[in-house]
């Protein structure tokens, strides 16, 4: 009896599990089986070097290369902010700072990242874009700089708290070794202390990056919805998921081209990111290996 | 200056650049908060918590809205507790080391990375269109307690692995059966941490938007969700709604609704610290 018992409850838990396994199934498999029909419709050729993305207007192109432009300008730009200012506060926290003051800080800076988007949305395009205006007045009132710039300060945390991990994972010995060479703290910093911390870094930094790929609402609010082909931060452009967003608030019936659209943007965005968590992952992996 | 000098002046500058990015970060927050606490905080009173929505700023209130966010609270939490900390168990108590548990943990951790939005389309294709739920609160619910597993399940993984094994070969050695002892002994001693990551998945539920609105969850709901099959709004959504349009008045709106949902997002942060911390000093 209490062997069928532990049995269930054993082949239960397991199944719970097994859910984990369905999803990315489930992932892999809506976004695959909508794109094939999207892909039915439209060359894949179109889709890779056509530089107009208007699926809604009446002459439709769909070249995914205007919200892929986007989508890249407005995370180099949050990277930008995030990684000088984010790395810095891991080394000041881990190789200078007292340790009640990193004790406060740390979770003080993770609330950062609680914040609901939709709330960092309206900062962007409240408070830094007319700022912004007010240094640089041919900056648009939808634009990917200030998306970007917001972007970079939700993603501060993800670079310092990891990195800082990394950093406080590093054998005391090194460091110590280092000053025993009449070192500065700045010196083993970056000359010891970084270099042996680099994976775990690398790990933190490649996350942020795929945090601010996937971001939507920060870039749906502030950054525009007119999809164009270019590097220029000042005007309105258009990412990914702030297509997937416009898609949806519209009335599109299901089955129809534009319905497809966005799970072939989506497949796009789930690529990068399964890309970059698959190499995070096996980054970690290996370091793991070295420490433990 | 000699170089040991130079060495000591750069030293010294890198401390206090270090010093500024770490108050950076926490200034701007303060200052966003600041900011929207201007904006908002006059308009906060209890007419707008209960008030419908409205054309018209000054009338509209967040009552659908709020409604909506709690019943997607309820809900998540019902599907994704059970579930999360059940696989969180499995995983580290039953889970033998061979290569489908390790496919089980890399299939966790690249969900953790997936962005909420792929978990929209998801939801929209299956629980929408094939379940045939609608935009209702519960294909919501399912969307979201999805998004939220993964969070859940390492939670579970990292409160049951601090559990000092002592507290579990005791149980075995008085007879107690693998289940009795997850039961009766793990699971206790680690409830704090379980609870603490529920808590923060949650809160991160709470505050999703972009999900939610590719699921078709709407900006104006006249009515408060009676049942999970029922249309509904959450405060993000019309957060993000009262953005969008022009007027000054419903931006006053808006901060007025950031400063809310904040309320509810910090609070939950602040309940899981207090676990966190609370259950931290059982072990140490």
């Amino acid at each position: 009896m209490r062997k069928i018992k532990e049995l269930i409850i054993e082949k239960s838990l397991f199944s719970s599990a097994l859910i984990t396994i369905a999803i990315t199934v489930g992932i892999v498999s809506v976004l695959a089986v909508e794109t094939i029909r999207f892909f039915s419709e439209v060359s894949i050729i179109d889709f890779f070097t056509d530089t107009q993305w208007t699926p809604l207007f009446t002459e439709k192109h769909f070249g995914i290369l205007p919200l892929l432009s986007g989508t890249l300008i407005t995370s180099f730009i949050a990277i930008a902010v995030a990684l000088p200012i984010g790395l810095s506060i891991s080394i000041y926290l881990s190789e200078y700072a007292p340790k009640s003051f990193r004790k406060t800080v740390k979770p003080l800076l993770e609330l950062l990242a609680a914040v609901p988007t939709v709330v960092y949305g309206f900062f962007a395009l409240i408070v830094v874009t007319p700022f912004l205006q007010q240094i640089y007045p041919n900056l648009s009132g939808f634009n990917s700089l200030s998306a970007g710039i917001v972007m970079g300060i939700m993603i501060i945390p993800y670079v310092s708290s990891l990195s800082e991990d990394a950093l406080h994972a590093v054998p005391k010995s090194l460091r110590e070794a280092s000053f025993g060479m009449g070192a500065t703290k700045l010196q083993t910093a970056f000359k010891v202390m970084v270099p042996a911390a680099s994976s775990g870094i690398i790990v933190s930094i490649i996350l942020a990056i795929s945090r601010a790929i996937g971001e939507t609402m920060i870039v749906a609010i502030a950054a525009g919805q007119q999809p164009r082909l270019t590097l220029d931060p000042t005007v309105p452009i258009e990412t990914i998921t702030a297509y997937i967003v416009q898609v949806s608030l519209g009335d599109v019936q299901h089955g129809s081209l534009e319905y497809r659209t966005i799970f072939a943007a989506g497949i796009t965005l789930f690529v990068f990111t399964f890309l970059l968590n698959t190499l995070s992952y096996r980054i970690r992996k290996k370091y793991q290996e070295k420490y433990e | 200056m000699n170089n040991v000098q130079k060495n000591r002046l750069k030293d010294q500058l890198f401390k206090y650049w270090g010093i500024f990015c770490t108050l950076i970060g926490l200034v701007l927050l303060f200052v966003f908060i600041g900011d929207i606490l201007i904006d908002g905080i006059s308009r906060i009173d209890w007419k707008f918590l209960t008030d419908l929505p409205s054309r018209k700023a000054e009338k509209s209130g967040i009552y659908t809205a709020l409604m909506g966010s709690i019943w997607i609270l309820l809900l998540t939490t019902l599907i994704s507790f059970p579930i999360g900390v059940a696989a969180g168990i499995y995983l580290e108590e039953y889970a033998n080391k061979n290569r489908f548990s390790s496919i089980l943990e890399i299939n966790i951790s690249n969900l953790a990375g997936v962005p909420s939005i792929i978990y929209g389309l998801l939801g929209l294709e299956v629980f929408v269109r094939i379940m045939n739920l609608g935009a209702s609160v519960l294909a919501g619910s399912l969307t979201l307690s999805l998004l939220i597993l993964p969070i859940i399940i390492v939670a579970t993984r990292e409160a049951i692995k601090a559990v000092p094994s002592s507290i579990k070969d005791a149980s075995y050695a008085l007879g107690a059966s693998k289940w009795q002892t997850i039961w009766n002994q793990v699971l206790p001693a680690s409830g704090g941490g379980i609870l603490t990551g529920v808590i923060l998945a949650l809160s991160r539920a709470v505050g999703e938007t972009a999900p939610l609105i590719v699921v078709g969850a709407l900006a104006y709901v006249p009515f408060a969700p009676q049942t999970p099959m029922d249309e509904f709004s959450v405060l993000p959504i019309q957060i993000f709604n009262w953005i969008s349009r022009p007027q000054h008045g419903f931006i006053e709106n808006a901060a007025a609704a950031i400063i809310i949902l904040l309320l509810i997002t910090f609070v939950m942060n602040g309940i899981a610290v207090y676990f966190r911390n609370k259950w931290q000093k059982k072990w140490s």
